[in-house]
C-alpha cells in the first residue's frame, strides 16, 4: 500500500524552515511547475524563487517562500535545499571581486597593524605594572 | 614602601578593569548561547546537502565532476576563519599554529599554498606571516549571513575551476564545548569520499534530472562548499564567545587576587605610617 504522506524538509543554510509529513507539495522547478505526491520517483532539480505550497497531513495548507535552491525527491522523503537569498551570476561575481579587492587592500594597508601596536603597548604597560606590584610586595 | 595613596589608586583602577572584564564575561556568555542556537539551526542544511551529494556521487556514474575527482596536487588553498576581535585567549593563535603546521607540511612536499581570510585576525596574521592572500572578508559581526562569505568562497572556487588550486581546505575553531574549542582543518574540494552511512538504496537507480545532471551537481557542490564555510563561521563565532567568556572569567579572578594582595600591602603601609607617626610623637614628647 502506498504511503499517504511523505516526509518533507525545507532547510536553508541559516535555518530549518519546515519539517514534517505532508500529503503533497507544489514547487516551481526550473522546467516548470511540479506537484510531488508520496512515492514519486527519485528526482533532482533546481527550483526557481517562489512559493512552496504544502498540504500537511489532514489537509491543512502552508505556503513557504524560498529564494530558489534545489529539490531532491526520494520515494519517502523530499528535501528542499533553499537558498537564503536570491542569487544571480552577476551578484556572485561582484562579491568575489569585492573579496579580492579587500585582500589586496589589506596587504597594501599598513595602518591596520595599529591593533598590533596597540596590543604591544598594552602588554608593555601591563608588564610595567606587574613589576611595580612585585616591588611593592617585597 | 610606596605611599598609601598610590596603592589606593592602583586598587581603584584594577577594580574598574575587573568591572569591565566581568561585564565582558557576561556578554560573551549570552552571545555564546545565541551563537550555539545559530550553529544548531544551520546544521540541517549541511546534513541534507551532504546526503544528497552522497546519493548523487553513488548513483550518477556516467558523469564525473572535477569537484569529485582527486588530481595531482600542486597548489592548495586554505580558507581561514578567524575572529574579528581579540581578547579571546589563545583561540586564534592556536588556529594559526595549526594552519602553519599544515601548510609547512605541504610546502615540504613541494606543494604551494594560498590563503583566503575571513575575519580581521586572520588577515593581520597572514600579512605578517607572508602568505599569498587571495580574498578577504571581515566584520561579519555576531549574526553572519551566508551572503557574507560568498565572495571569498567564490574566489577560491574560481581558482579551483581554473586549475590554480588542486585542493581546498577550510580552517576554523570547532566548538566542542564551553571549555574546549578545537582548531579544525577540513577538506572541501575535491569532496572527501563520504562514508555511505545512510539508507542509499542498493542496486542501480538514478535520479531524474531536470534539466541535466551536470549543472545540478555543480550547483549542489557549490552550495555545499558555501554551507560548510558558513557553518565554519558560525562554529567559530560560538568558539570565540566561549573562549572570551573563559578568558574574561580568568581575568576577573586574577583581578580579584591582585586586589586582595594590594589591599594587604595597603594595610601594611597604613599601619607602618601610623606606627611611625606614634613613635615620632612619643620621641617628640620625650624630648620636651
Amino acid at each position: 500500500m502506498a504511503a499517504k504522506t511523505v516526509q518533507l524538509d525545507v532547510v536553508s543554510a541559516e535555518e530549518r524552515l519546515f519539517s514534517g509529513a505532508v500529503e503533497t507539495l507544489q514547487v516551481t522547478g526550473s522546467e516548470g511547475e511540479l506537484g510531488i505526491y508520496p512515492g514519486h520517483a527519485p528526482l533532482l532539480t533546481t527550483i526557481k524563487p517562489g512559493m512552496v505550497r504544502v498540504v500537511k497531513e489532514g489537509g491543512e495548507e502552508e505556503i513557504i517562500y524560498v529564494a530558489g535552491g534545489v529539490l531532491e525527491v526520494q520515494p519517502h522523503n523530499v528535501s528542499v535545499l533553499a537558498d537564503s537569498a536570491v542569487r544571480g551570476e552577476e551578484l556572485d561575481e561582484q562579491q568575489a571581486l569585492d573579496a579580492k579587492k579587500r585582500a589586496e587592500e589589506a596587504i597594501a594597508d599598513s595602518a591596520s597593524d595599529l591593533s598590533y601596536a596597540e596590543a604591544a603597548a598594552e602588554l608593555a604597560r601591563a608588564l610595567a605594572q606587574l613589576q611595580i606590584i612585585r616591588k611593592i610586595r617585597k | 614602601m610606596a605611599g598609601g595613596k598610590e596603592i589606593k589608586t592602583k586598587i581603584g583602577s584594577i577594580n574598574n578593569t575587573q568591572k569591565i572584564t566581568s561585564a565582558m564575561e557576561m556578554v560573551a556568555a549570552s552571545k555564546m548561547k545565541k551563537a550555539q542556537e545559530r550553529m544548531a539551526s544551520s546544521r540541517p542544511y549541511a546534513d541534507s546537502i551532504r546526503k544528497v551529494i552522497g546519493h548523487v556521487a553513488h548513483a550518477n556514474l556516467e558523469y564525473k565532476h572535477p569537484y569529485l575527482e582527486d588530481r595531482d596536487v600542486k597548489r592548495v588553498g586554505y580558507i581561514v576563519i578567524s575572529t574579528d576581535r581579540g581578547l579571546c585567549g589563545g583561540l586564534n593563535t592556536n588556529e594559526f599554529k595549526a594552519v602553519v603546521k599544515h601548510a609547512q607540511a605541504q610546502k615540504e612536499s613541494g606543494v604551494e599554498v594560498d590563503f583566503a581570510a575571513i575575519g580581521n585576525k586572520a588577515t593581520g596574521f597572514f600579512k605578517r606571516f607572508g602568505g599569498r592572500l587571495l580574498a578577504q572578508t571581515s566584520g561579519l559581526g555576531d549574526k553572519p549571513s551566508v551572503n557574507d562569505v560568498l565572495g571569498t568562497v567564490q574566489v577560491m572556487l574560481d581558482a579551483f575551476d581554473e586549475g590554480k588550486l588542486d585542493r581546498l581546505f577550510v580552517v576554523y575553531n570547532k566548538f566542542v564545548n564551553t571549555m574546549k574549542q578545537e582548531p579544525t582543518i577540513a577538506q572541501l574540494l575535491p569532496l572527501p569520499k563520504a562514508e555511505s552511512r545512510d539508507e542509499v538504496q542498493s542496486g542501480s537507480w538514478d535520479y531524474l534530472y531536470e534539466p541535466d545532471p551536470q549543472p545540478i551537481l555543480e550547483l549542489l557542490i557549490r552550495r555545499y562548499v558555501e554551507a560548510t564555510v558558513y557553518q565554519g563561521v558560525v562554529d567559530n563565532i560560538a568558539s570565540e564567545q566561549a573562549a572570551r567568556m573563559v578568558a574574561m572569567k580568568a581575568a576577573t579572578d586574577n583581578a580579584e587576587d591582585l586586589i586582595d594582595q594590594l589591599q594587604l600591602v595597603y594595610n601594611k603601609a597604613r599601619q607602618a605610617a601610623i606606627t611611625q607617626e606614634i613613635s615620632e610623637i612619643v620621641s617628640g614628647a620625650e624630648a620636651v
